[in-house]
């Protein structure tokens, strides 16, 4: 909340000229009808024609400006509501960008993360439907009340209690029942939305076990649980709108029984009869919008809870105030007795351990410049919270250096400068292939881009694509297939032109085909180049130089590709089983395709 | 959009009940408003010509209050038989867009993933509530109120009611000009507005990426730059759509204002009666209101009319039903010439292949990845239809038998199996197992387990059988799917690499599982890419076709001629 506001105030020029705007349309319309009821009532006594001019022409620029100023009040309100979502989402930006990547892990598939971003937009409503409505309800209220209380003291105290039970009692009751559903309805909407969904992912399942009226039941119990909830809470619901107008008709019955005695005993004139009838009218009308923003209220509440969660979540790494320079290239890495843990809180945290227990756990690796070095093991053994500490986006303890500085002492940003990182899902973003190469490095010619494209294997993908490199990818790089992604992604860091490269699963997601191919090429392009290469698959290590087997957070082996062949272990039993997989090439060979072999 | 789509009658049937009781209520709502006004202008004039003191008044100021009291009451019903028709309504369309889209099969709905409808079904469905709750009732106002007030001034002042006849009819045809005339300017913008929302998401999103290549920090500058841009252009928007309320307003303010100025210059004139003049005055807002109130309630209604009508296209999707006939029992099952092809796709998901299984075989399915060995398998499960060739069971063509009984002959082991357990908040291996027979018992579950060679490492668990599915590690899963196939002994087994992520020990317990179905005379079709498999089976089925163009490597296979085959000991 306190960032919403904080943002949203920075408009207060703004906001406070729209809030002006809304008071004079919202008065203007009070007016309109207070003036019209004594038009018609002083014409009554039968006046000169003429001297009825004046409340004639009050009554057209009432109507005049009242469509007016609200035309302003929404057109600069909105302005100034979208200017300061610019400055909330640059704030929120900037703080998830100290979080990213580790901090981030949590939002894992995009939707949780687009969830985050549409939280952000409904700051919009803290002006538009909460703050704008309320303040020109409060003022026009006082000043009616006080124009009535000037005419009739005893209409003025009438609408007085009213307006303020208007604007303050009704909306509360009607925000406190609101909360009171939606904390009952929250878990079953949660429930039927993981039923709808778990159903989703498993139609094929259902379908095929027969059991699609079984998931069919499920959801429509879920959902008859839900209605029957929303009938329960829908009396409550429909309250606001009852008792505003409710309230409506006390002030406008109160204000009369005021009024008509003032009108017999002569202390006003009868004119102002229909005035303090009809004030009272107007007035509640624009009272009555306010249980609405009592909800947007609520709403905007939510939002701003969601976020600070995230917000609030510890930084996974903190940088030196004064960092150390860069030492010069060459940069080998060399890791001590490296221990590592996830921060807490985090979904991710418990998949690779629980939060705050180490992870690594005493880890030694040496690259070399121009040294390429495997570390491969089963899931879970740390391999990618090593990668994540050598990128600097996990700190660490033990020794991480690079040549004879701690990484701990150099500035972040700047490592990265040396150090890069292809993991198996590197963003493609929603623009154009041009664009997206140049992300790693903005001065490469097109001549560059193709050579770099061709260098990944992707040159005949390019010929195909519809506008070469002015092809938009489409959000999320939907259009293009996992191995392409990767391919691009690879292209992007060797164009980046960074002393070391780090991989880490970059052939996860993809099928065993297009895996194989990636590794080969990968391999051949990264030949002569400090790499440190992640992989829980075997293919093409007897290239590297050095293979690490990291089990359970801790180096169990370490050699070259025969070696560690030749000892046993996890590693030999690993090439073992892929190797028999190759071995089907042979059979696959001798049966035609499409035919079948009886034996 | 239309105003009230009859597909939404005809799919959500609370709709109806609803709308006879949303005009019922605007008929009273109408009456209560006319009385309001009437009893409100007598009170003022009765006392403002002194012919009346409070005292006298009382009764028709009692009367005032119970007007708006049942006013309150009425807009309270309203509200709360809108909510409530709103949850009936949302489950009903719910029930039927899950309905047709389970049985669409694992392709699903053409041109959608499964997050898109779970998204469409939950929230875009639920965007409903600002139609039920605002719209829909605020259009039958819109077509009620004005109607009665308009008829109630025609008896009470000729003039008036020409004047609100001529001007309410504007309303509507200025919405519709306005609407026509920016049309394609607002649809543009639109357009650009949707792109540039979804830039701050992508950014969100590669945040990591930016940050690898040092472009994160600078990033923030272009959120501000592209918020700018996403400012003007909505403001861009805004103007028009704000412009064309203005004109509404204004035109609905003007109205009333010539009617105040027109009745009391003629009041003072004498043409009129001070009490005509006043119930015309405080009436004539009320024919206004309900139409301007319809076009600000329209933008949030037509996103739930549009998650609606969406709901309506996947309904009218046609599901795959197969034939009536009923299948022979435990069939060969003969598959001559079976090719796939999708529409849209230059090369096919199945090159032709042909087959003979027989009762009590076991197939290897082997050939390149992206083959089309898993598109077979969907074939014989009836979720894909072969695009050429045929399936024969005996001499039953499969795309006339009944698909939901042959199913129950088949079990079936996905490439990524799930596994769901309807009704189950939270799935333990037990309630996994038995999605084919939910009767069976546990003894019944532990046979399965073990033929899957997964029982001894569930009975290590601490919960054994009630572990949650969620615990258990990918091996587990797939060896508990595999157990899930074999619970309700079926005659055909069809696995998708059963064995992938096993260890060695899992895998021979799951390929003796398979001998041992085989040898019980069932039918077991595997996709292998193991030698433990194909090691096992009785007839090996290469599946596969040319390589696809435009890949960036072909399947390293040797491709050798029908010629060239050479019987060689496996």
């Amino acid at each position: 909340m306190k960032q919403m506001w904080h943002a949203m105030s920075l408009q207060r020029g703004r906001l406070a000229a729209a809030a002006f705007f809304g008071v004079i349309a919202a008065a203007s319309t009070v007016a309109l009808l207070g003036t019209s009821g004594w038009l018609i009532s002083y014409a009554a006594e039968l006046p000169p024609v003429l001297s009825l001019s004046v409340a004639a022409v009050m009554v057209r620029s009432f109507a005049l400006s009242r469509s007016v100023f609200r035309y302003l009040e929404r057109l600069v309100g909105h302005d100034a509501a979208f200017r300061g979502l610019t400055e909330l989402r640059v704030t929120i930006y900037e703080r998830l960008e100290r979080l990213a990547p580790v901090g981030l892990l949590r939002f894992g598939r995009g939707d949780l993360l687009a969830r985050l971003v549409a939280d952000v937009d409904a700051a919009l409503d803290l002006p538009l439907r909460v703050v704008l409505p309320w303040v020109q309800a409060s003022v026009v209220s006082v000043a009616t009340v006080a124009f009535l209380a000037w005419l009739v003291p005893g209409a003025g105290l009438a609408l007085g209690i009213v307006l303020v039970i208007g604007l303050v009692v009704v909306p509360w009751i009607v925000a406190g029942i609101a909360a009171r559903t939606e904390r009952r309805l929250a878990p079953t909407r949660g429930a039927l939305s993981a039923s709808v969904v778990s159903s989703l992912d498993g139609a094929a399942d259902l379908l095929a076990f027969d059991a699609v009226d079984a998931a069919l039941a499920d959801i429509g119990r879920r959902d008859a649980e839900l209605t029957r909830l929303a009938r329960r809470e829908s009396a409550g619901l429909g309250l606001g709108v009852g008792l505003s107008t409710a309230l409506q008709g006390a002030a406008v019955v109160a204000s009369l029984a005021a009024a008509i005695p003032a009108v017999v005993d002569g202390r006003i004139g009868p004119a102002w009869l229909a005035v303090a009838a009809l004030l009272p009218l107007a007035a509640y009308d624009i009272v009555a919008t306010l249980p609405t923003s009592a909800l947007a209220y609520q709403r905007v509440r939510g939002s701003a809870a969601r976020i600070n969660e995230v917000l609030d979540a510890p930084e996974p790494v903190h940088d030196p105030h004064d960092a150390s320079p860069m030492p010069r290239p060459p940069l080998p890495l060399r890791c001590r007795g490296v221990e590592a843990s996830w921060p807490g809180g985090s979904a991710e945290a418990s998949a690779v351990g629980r939060p705050g227990e180490a992870v690594l756990r005493g880890v030694d690796l040496d690259i070399a410049a121009g040294e390429r070095v495997a570390v491969v093991g089963p899931s879970g053994a740390g391999k990618s919270t090593l990668a994540m500490v050598v990128l600097r986006f996990l700190d660490y303890s033990g020794s991480v250096q690079l040549d004879d500085r701690q990484l701990r002492d150099l500035d972040g940003d700047a490592v990265r400068e040396e150090v890069v990182l292809l993991t198996q899902d590197a963003h493609i973003f929603d623009t154009t292939v041009r664009e997206n190469l140049h992300l790693g490095n903005r001065r490469a010619t097109d001549d560059d881009l193709r050579a770099v494209l061709t260098r990944v294997g992707l040159a005949g993908w390019l010929t195909h694509l519809p506008r070469g490199l002015d092809t938009d990818l489409g959000p999320y790089g939907a259009s293009i297939s996992g191995g392409e992604r990767q391919r691009l992604a690879l292209a992007r860091l060797l164009l980046a032109e960074r002393r070391l490269l780090v991989l880490d699963e970059p052939t996860e997601h993809l099928d065993p085909v297009a895996a194989d191919s990636l590794t080969d090429d990968l391999l051949a392009v990264t030949a002569g180049r400090s790499t440190l290469l992640i992989t829980h698959r075997l293919r093409g290590l007897d290239q590297v130089d050095r293979i690490v087997v990291l089990i359970a957070g801790q180096v169990r082996a370490a050699g070259t590709h025969a070696e560690l062949v030749a000892q046993g272990g996890w590693y030999a039993q690993r090439w073992q089983a892929e190797q028999e997989r190759g071995d089907l090439g042979e059979l696959i060979g001798i049966i035609p395709a499409g035919s079948a072999l009886v034996r | 959009m239309r105003p009230v789509d009859p597909r939404l009658l005809r799919y959500a049937r609370s709709t109806r009940g609803f709308l006879i009781l949303a005009v019922v209520l605007g008929v009273v709502i109408a009456a209560l408003v006319i009385g309001q006004a009437r009893l409100l202008s007598t009170a003022i004039v009765e006392v403002a010509q002194g012919r009346a003191t409070l005292t006298t008044v009382s009764g028709v100021l009692v009367a005032l209050a119970a007007v708006f009291l049942a006013r309150a009451l009425v807009s309270w019903l309203a509200e709360a038989a809108a909510y409530r028709t709103s949850a009936k309504a949302k489950a009903e369309l719910r029930a039927e867009a899950m309905d047709h889209v389970l049985r669409l099969g694992p392709l699903g709905p053409a041109g959608r993933d499964p997050g898109a409808v779970a998204a469409l079904v939950t929230r875009g469905v639920d965007a409903l509530d600002a139609y039920f709750a605002r719209y829909l009732p605020q259009l039958v106002l819109a077509v009620i109120v004005p109607l009665a007030v308009l008829a109630t001034v025609l008896g009470q002042d000729l003039l008036s009611a020409i004047i609100i006849a001529v001007t309410l009819p504007l309303i509507p045809v200025f919405m519709i000009l306005i609407g026509l005339y920016t049309r394609a300017r607002v649809d543009r913008q639109w357009e650009t507005l949707s792109r540039l929302s979804g830039h701050f998401l992508d950014l969100v999103s590669g945040l990591p990426t930016l940050k690898l290549f040092g472009r994160a920090k600078r990033q923030a500058e272009a959120i501000r730059s592209m918020g700018e841009r996403y400012r003007s252009t909505t403001m861009g928007v805004l103007r028009i759509t704000f412009l064309s309320s203005f004109a509404l307003e204004l035109l609905a303010s003007l109205s009333v204002a010539l009617v105040a100025v027109t009745v009391g210059v003629r009041l003072a004139e004498g043409q009129v009666s001070f009490s005509v003049a006043l119930f015309v005055l405080i009436l004539a807002p009320e024919a206004y209101l309900p139409i301007r109130l319809v076009g600000q309630h329209f933008h949030a209604a037509a996103e739930g009319l549009g998650a609606a009508e969406e709901v309506f296209a996947l309904l009218e999707q046609s599901v795959p039903t197969g034939g009536t006939d009923t299948p022979p029992s435990h069939p060969t099952i003969y598959i001559e010439d079976v090719g796939v092809s999708y529409a849209g796709r230059d090369h096919p998901a199945l090159a032709a292949t042909t087959a003979v299984l027989p009762p009590g075989t076991l197939t290897a399915l082997v050939g390149a990845s992206g083959g089309g060995k898993s598109t077979l398998l969907s074939v014989l499960l009836g979720f894909v239809a072969a695009t050429t060739g045929r399936v024969r069971l005996d001499d039953v063509d499969l795309a006339d038998v009944d698909l939901v009984h042959w199913r129950r002959q088949l079990g079936w082991v996905s490439q990524h199996p799930h596994l769901v357990a309807p009704g189950c908040d939270h799935p333990t291996i037990r309630d996994a197992v038995r999605l084919g027979l939910p009767d069976a018992g546990d003894a019944q579950v532990e046979r399965a387990l073990a033929d899957a060679g997964v029982l001894a490492e569930v009975q290590l668990m601490p919960d054994g059988l009630s572990t949650s599915v969620s615990e258990i590690s990918a091996g587990q899963e797939r060896r508990v799917a595999i157990a899930r196939a074999l619970l309700p002994d079926p005659q055909i087994l069809l696995l998708d690499e059963p064995t992938a992520s096993l260890d060695g020990v899992s895998e021979e317990a799951v390929v003796t599982a398979l001998m041992a179905a085989r040898d019980a005379g069932r039918t077991v079709i595997v996709v292998a890419h193991r030698p433990a498999v194909v090691d096992a089976a009785d007839i090996v089925v290469h599946v596969g076709s040319a390589p696809i163009p435009g890949s960036m490597t072909p399947p390293r296979l040797p491709i050798l001629s029908r010629t060239g085959m050479t019987a060689r000991d496996f």
